[in-house]
């Protein structure tokens, strides 16, 4: 029983650092450019079909492959910004929202015509031995703590780059107030790009991290982790980056309890109730700060 | 008398029938004449159903300014009790067709409205993107309860289980709603003048309480909710208002889309499914009833018509769909509809009217 309860605990974490690392992007756009991203969760599929195209097709090895569908990854985050988000920024919020809808449906239709809609098998391309412990009583796969020792790594790195960087001092300053971010010589535009760079490629990773525990990778892949990683920035409070990575690992851990003990056709029912509930008594948020309105 | 002499309110709300009754009489007309082809002649009632949910969301996201992100939901509950509802009554020896579908979208309309309220209670709580993500998880909610959602109907009445189709216990009866395979076994009732007169209901609701004083009290809750609540308007009761109002036309519009067709199941009614109606409203233009109309029915034939290219068509969808938001954007857009400005010797009165809808729609929905 001790050791079920571990092991839940463990895949929770895993399953929910990958929600973390996709929460992270989201909550980094929202609070630069406030606005909901919704071709993030597609980018995470781009993400995981360049790395398997890339060890399957080509023939590299796995960590050259993740190399690449970062790049990949942040190029397109770069190019999307530019084409489809740039020219729209002083419209109203529900038009860019409508356009990164059509960023989406085009990132996963492009896949479908380009990879087909076969599911694609992601187990062949990385494997790596379990880790026993206890005389085998407990087993954590390897996919596990590389994916939760990769978010500690992204996490600790963000903060140092957000704190310390003087584009990290940039990016919090335009969060803040950007017109005023402006008027002292900050370059908005660019720093707003950096912004969705940085986000896509940690998807890249979000994306790959996700294949090797979960492998089925179709076109429409990245769509519910997604939505559960949007749930998880609202839940941590949208805007703080230890919010995200807060929310990430509590919606992972919740979600892998409630299959395993309530029912696998409700999880997601009980992971969007609790977060009902929590809005409810925390309106902004586990760890977002509530904002007083002005007369 | 012209219809330049109207007062502006009129006249729109004139054109906005208009449009519906003229689409309805040169449909019938050239169905008639037999140049409607079959895959488009199939998709006239989920048309109707997709303008009455565009119409009934524009209710919530254009006129009282919330971003809802559930309205599927809302639409399948409709579906589903009206699927039940028909059922019953078919058991019980309805066999009107008309009487059928009027007690199933009555049904539908209701149990729907009855959720929209219960769900609107604690999402008015909340503002901005945190009521979108709320009403984004009970959407999901929704769904999940009805995958695991068994009913069958016999001669002793409703049977309900949480569990599988075995365990309702029936008699000899029917299964309605059979779990994640959805309901099955549905009479094809649906026609396309139902649907039109579902569209003109929906319309003719909307616009009488767009019109009404709690029409303007919920447009003000829209456009400063400090100020309206400083002249003494309930902003929460307004919104709860047009949310419920909304939910329950979602519904009705949910009972005429799933009597379209023999078969529906829950994962139909998905987040994609509420971000399609959404994407009508707003490229009809928030608040405008007959801008919803339009999209509504434009881009759900827009799939049809693509058909010949079939697998790029939902990629030339999407950068139709972006360029629309984006290219009203771009300077030489601006600059091209300047110089036709000047050419044709528009006002600037014009101009200044559409500076200040395109401000009060950006100030609406932050």
């Amino acid at each position: 029983m001790g050791v079920e309860v571990l092991t839940n605990l463990i895949n929770g974490m895993s399953l929910g650092s990958v929600y973390a690392i996709i929460a992270l992007g989201y909550t980094m756009v929202y609070g630069i450019a406030k606005m909901l991203n919704f071709a993030h969760g597609d980018v995470i599929m781009v993400g995981a079909y360049i790395c398997f195209c890339a060890v399957s097709y080509l023939g590299l090895p796995a960590i050259a492959g993740v190399a690449l569908s970062i790049v990949g990854c942040t190029v397109l985050g770069i190019i999307v910004e530019r084409l489809a988000y740039k020219p729209l920024r002083n419209a109203p919020s529900l038009n860019v929202l409508i356009t990164a809808i059509g960023v989406s449906y085009f990132l996963q239709n492009a896949a479908l015509l380009i990879m087909g809609s076969d599911p694609k098998s992601f187990s062949s391309i990385i494997s790596l031995p379990a880790l026993n412990l206890f005389d085998g009583a407990l087993t954590i796969s390897a996919t596990a703590v590389l994916t939760i020792f990769a978010c500690v790594v992204i996490m600790v790195a963000l903060t140092m780059f957000t704190g310390k960087t003087k584009m990290g001092k940039a990016m919090r300053a335009c969060s803040e107030d950007r017109d005023a971010a402006q008027l002292m010589g900050i370059n908005v535009n660019s720093t707003i790009s950096m912004v969705f760079a940085i986000g896509s490629g940690l998807a890249a990773i979000a994306g790959v991290l996700m294949c090797l525990a979960y492998p089925t990778l179709m076109p429409t892949t990245g769509s519910m982790p997604g939505i559960k990683a949007f749930t998880a920035a609202v839940l941590g409070g949208i805007g703080s980056i230890p919010g995200a990575a807060l929310g990430g690992i509590l919606l992972g851990i919740i979600e892998i309890f409630a299959r395993a003990y309530i029912s696998t056709q409700i999880a997601d029912a009980v992971v969007f109730a609790v977060l009902i509930v929590i809005l409810l008594i925390r309106p902004a948020g586990l760890l977002g700060k509530p904002v007083n309105e002005k007369v | 008398m012209g219809i330049k002499s109207l007062k502006p309110q009129t006249r729109s709300t004139i054109i906005t029938y208009a449009i519906v009754v003229i689409a309805f009489l040169a449909v019938t007309v050239l169905d008639g004449a037999g140049l409607i082809s079959n895959s488009l002649s199939g998709q006239l009632v989920p048309i109707c159903a997709y303008v009455s949910l565009a119409v009934s969301l524009n209710l919530v996201v254009g006129v009282s300014g919330e971003l809802s992100l559930g309205h599927a939901g809302f639409m399948s509950v409709g579906a589903f009790t009206g699927v039940v509802a028909a059922g019953c009554l078919a058991r019980f020896g309805v066999e009107n067709e008309l009487l059928l579908f009027v007690g199933a979208a009555v049904v539908g309309a209701i149990a729907a409205g009855v959720i929209g309220f219960l769900v609107g209670i604690p999402v008015m709580r909340l503002r901005g993107d945190y009521l979108a993500i709320v009403t984004l998880a009970f959407g999901e909610i929704i769904k999940n309860l009805l995958n695991i959602f068994y009913v069958g109907v016999d001669d002793a009445g409703l049977h309900f289980s949480m569990t599988d189709s075995a365990s309702l216990g029936m008699n000899q009866g029917v299964i309605l709603i059979n779990g994640p395979k959805g309901a099955v076994g549905i009479d094809k009732i649906s026609t396309f003048a139902l649907g039109i007169l579902l569209v003109l209901i929906t319309v003719a609701v909307v616009l009488n309480l767009m019109h009404s004083r709690d029409g303007r009290a919920i447009m003000a809750v829209r456009d400063n909710r400090i100020a309206a609540e400083s002249v003494g308007i309930n902003t929460t009761k307004y919104r709860l208002m047009a949310f419920t109002v909304a939910s329950a036309l979602a519904g009705a519009a949910g009972v005429l889309y799933a009597m379209n067709y023999s078969t529906i199941v829950p994962s139909q009614f998905d987040f994609n499914q509420s971000i399609l109606i959404l994407v009508y409203v707003v490229l009809g233009g928030m608040g405008n009833i007959s801008g919803s109309i339009i999209s509504a029915a434009f881009l759900t034939v827009l799939p049809e018509v693509l058909r010949p290219i079939n697998n790029y068509r939902m990629l030339i969808y999407a950068v139709v769909l972006i360029l629309v938001m984006v290219v009203p954007h771009t300077k030489i857009y601006q600059r091209a509809a300047d110089a036709v400005r000047r050419r044709f010797g528009k006002g600037e009165a014009d101009d200044a009217a559409d500076e200040v809808l395109a401000t009060e729609g950006g100030e609406a929905h932050e």
